[in-house]
């Protein structure tokens, strides 16, 4: 039976990485993904787990050590953040272009500089092409679920790609919320005893060379079968979310859709300002404003159609990106979100706010104010920055 | 949460040093609690270091029917006029002073807690000593002196938080 | 690019069994043939050491002379080879 439990973001994945259970876990500890590294040694030191624990001298060196455990066959998560993970970025396209099913907690956090320590996208949003399935969580409780369903979606034969599942830096890994805990044989048996490779360098009766020279002739190849397993993904994490929902009752999608079916004004968001949004929502229906909201959870693989689709009814749309894609129309969730939706047969009218970056907070008033420029949709500026000082 | 209540606590995280002055939000719900930002209009304050007082604005967006709980010697009327505070309800408690009494050291935290329960009324006292009783002897397996001292320091300071 | 398998026929993951140069003929690159002289060979195993291609057949450890399959002539033995004032691996053209 559930046991409901007071937890903070980063206890919640270090408590998902103890039941899960996993062969290897190679780690270097970053701010404010520190805890999840420190609770899980303390869990290796006291003998809760089985896991073979890699104490490293970097988040290169972690990655590296994940890609060689997990190409001999082992099960392997780690977890980081922001610069950390951003010095894991050479080995992550690697992780993906060997399929190695590699699970990692990231703790979304600003990247430097100026040095900074607090949330934003930042850091996931720049690996958004490294082959790597990218899971946000809107709370810890999303964070936990997202962990051990992360381990059957990336194992699964179908897939076979490294995922990344994300909290909020500080505003989820920090925050002690109630969730609910599966019990240990329950994880066990959601996602198997042990990870079913295809190869193992540690394999002497069927030895194999893995991660070879690729030139023009092959490396294209070898590289298509990483995009069409992402495309292939949405799939098994719809349906590994169904088993999850069926056996213990919490539902996921690629998306969630709240108070959508009738409503004029959408927001899309990632994270745990759908937690905000979704108060704003119900305070501006109950003025009559129909405002609705669409949680992009999965953001690799893209689940474009379920977007559009979600989208083809609204008047107006706001996508909110904590990150900045710089020069680009706009941030990185809208360039895409506007992209799926330039197909629709009658376009809403679309705007992108970049908000939030380096922790800088996002109230309810804020969202409110989206909302309101969405009501005067036609003097708004296509991408805006939401709670700068001018 | 024992209490059959949501919740919510998280730390406003600036430079990491210890003894810097910290704000903490907590959240107490019938519901489950989905909003995640600041609190920047509290139905109760909790001052924990009364000499941030006129260095911290401690009751910026104190709602006018709220409250605010301060570890000090000093009455509520004095602290009122200190912090020119028109409306809201102030108390006060001598936490430190009790912490020191009766764990033995300062650290005015579970005596602050009962305060709270009083002063919001939000939970039964005795199911609070009860829970708090049951998670102290969890973390202070070997030391029976400290689950106690916390216990008296709760109880005195339920009983001694005054206000106005 | 004709004639080479499509990426659905590839195996995932850039994984292919290994030891495969074992067949791959680099023997036919060669334009110079390394010829050994058993009658001035040390047997420091020098040759064997260096040579790039692992063409250099050794029994018993002994050096015994080329695997042709697989030197491609790169003359590298040739020059590592310490006897003096003559070598005992000297390089002539490739019939
Ligand atoms: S010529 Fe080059 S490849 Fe051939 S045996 Fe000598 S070193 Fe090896
Ligand atoms: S390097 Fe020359 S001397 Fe040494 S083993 Fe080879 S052929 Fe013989």
């Amino acid at each position: 039976m559930a046991k409901v439990v007071a937890r903070t973001g980063n206890e919640a994945m270090a408590e998902a990485m103890r039941q899960i259970n996993p062969d290897v876990v190679a780690a270097y500890p970053i701010t404010p993904a520190t805890e999840i590294v420190m609770i899980f040694a303390k869990y290796v030191a006291d003998g809760l787990v089985d896991t073979n624990y890699v104490a490293v001298e970097s988040e290169h060196s972690a990655m590296s050590a994940c890609v060689g455990a997990a190409a001999a066959g082992a099960r392997v998560m780690t977890g980081t953040s922001s610069q950390g993970l951003a010095l894991m970025y050479e080995i992550l396209p690697i992780a993906a272009a060997l399929r190695l099913p590699i699970v990692l907690s990231d703790v979304n956090r600003a990247l430097s500089g100026p040095i900074n320590i607090h949330c934003d996208h930042s850091d996931t949003m720049a690996a958004r092409d490294f082959g790597w399935l990218q899971i946000f969580s809107e709370n810890s409780q999303e964070a936990y679920d997202g962990l051990i369903q992360a381990v059957r979606i990336a194992e699964d034969p179908r897939v076979h790609l490294p995922a990344m599942v994300t909290t909020d830096g500080f505003i989820i890994s920090h925050c002690l919320d109630k969730i609910e805990l599966l019990e240990d044989s329950e994880v066990k048996e959601f996602i198997g005893p042990e990870r079913k490779a295809p190869n193992s360098l540690l394999n002497l009766e069927k030895p194999v060379s893995i991660g070879l020279l690729d030139l023009q002739d092959y490396y294209f190849e070898h590289r298509l079968p990483v995009a069409e397993a992402m495309r292939g993904a949405k799939k098994v994490i719809l349906e590994v979310a169904d088993e999850f929902a069926k056996k213990f009752g919490r539902k996921y999608g690629l998306c969630e859709a709240y108070k959508l079916e009738d409503a004029e004004h959408v927001v899309v968001a990632l994270g745990s300002t759908c937690g905000t949004a979704k108060v704003v929502v119900d305070e501006l229906r109950s003025k009559g404003v129909r405002a609705g909201l669409l949680k992009i959870r999965v953001f690799r693989p893209f689940p474009g159609e379920e977007i559009a689709a979600a989208l083809a009814k609204a008047k107006t749309v706001a996508v909110l990106d904590r990150s900045d894609s710089w020069s680009a129309q706009g941030g990185q969730v809208f360039t895409e979100v506007r992209s799926v939706m330039f197909d629709l047969p009658v376009k809403p009218k679309i705007i992108n706010f970049i908000y939030g970056l380096g922790g800088r907070e996002i109230d309810q008033g804020q969202i409110r104010q989206v909302y309101d420029c969405l009501q005067k949709v036609e003097k708004q500026p296509l991408v805006q920055y939401l709670g700068v000082r001018e | 949460m024992s209490l059959g209540k949501y919740i919510q606590a998280f730390p406003e995280y600036g430079a990491e040093r210890m003894g810097a002055p910290v704000a903490s939000f907590n959240r107490i719900s019938a519901e489950p609690i989905r909003v995640h930002c600041s609190i920047s209009e509290p139905d109760l304050v909790i001052v924990l270091d009364p000499t941030l007082m006129g260095k911290v604005d401690v009751i910026a967006g104190l709602d006018k029917n709220g409250a605010i709980i301060i570890n000090t010697t000093e009455t509520a009327a004095a602290v009122r006029q200190t912090l020119k505070l028109q409306g809201a309800k102030v108390y006060t408690v001598d936490a430190s002073g009790i912490s020191r009494a009766t764990i033995g050291r300062e650290i005015p935290n579970t005596p602050m807690l009962a305060a709270l329960v009083k002063v919001s009324g939000l939970f039964d006292f005795e199911t609070m000593l009860k829970d708090t009783e049951g998670k102290l002897k969890k973390k202070f397996i070997s030391k029976p002196e400290v689950v106690k001292g916390n216990l008296d320091a709760m109880r005195r300071a339920y009983s001694e938080v005054k206000g106005e | 690019m004709n004639g080479k398998p499509g990426w659905r026929e590839l195996a995932e993951g850039d994984v292919v069994p290994a030891g495969t140069a074992e067949q791959f003929e680099t023997g036919d690159w060669r334009t110079e043939r390394p010829t050994w002289h058993p009658e001035r060979c040390i047997q420091c195993l020098l040759c064997w050491i260096s040579c790039p291609d692992s063409a250099i057949v050794v029994k018993d450890q002994k050096m015994t002379g080329f695997n042709y399959h697989h030197c491609k002539g790169c003359g590298i033995c040739a020059k590592e080879c310490p006897v003096k004032p003559e070598k005992a691996i000297t390089m002539g053209p490739e019939r």
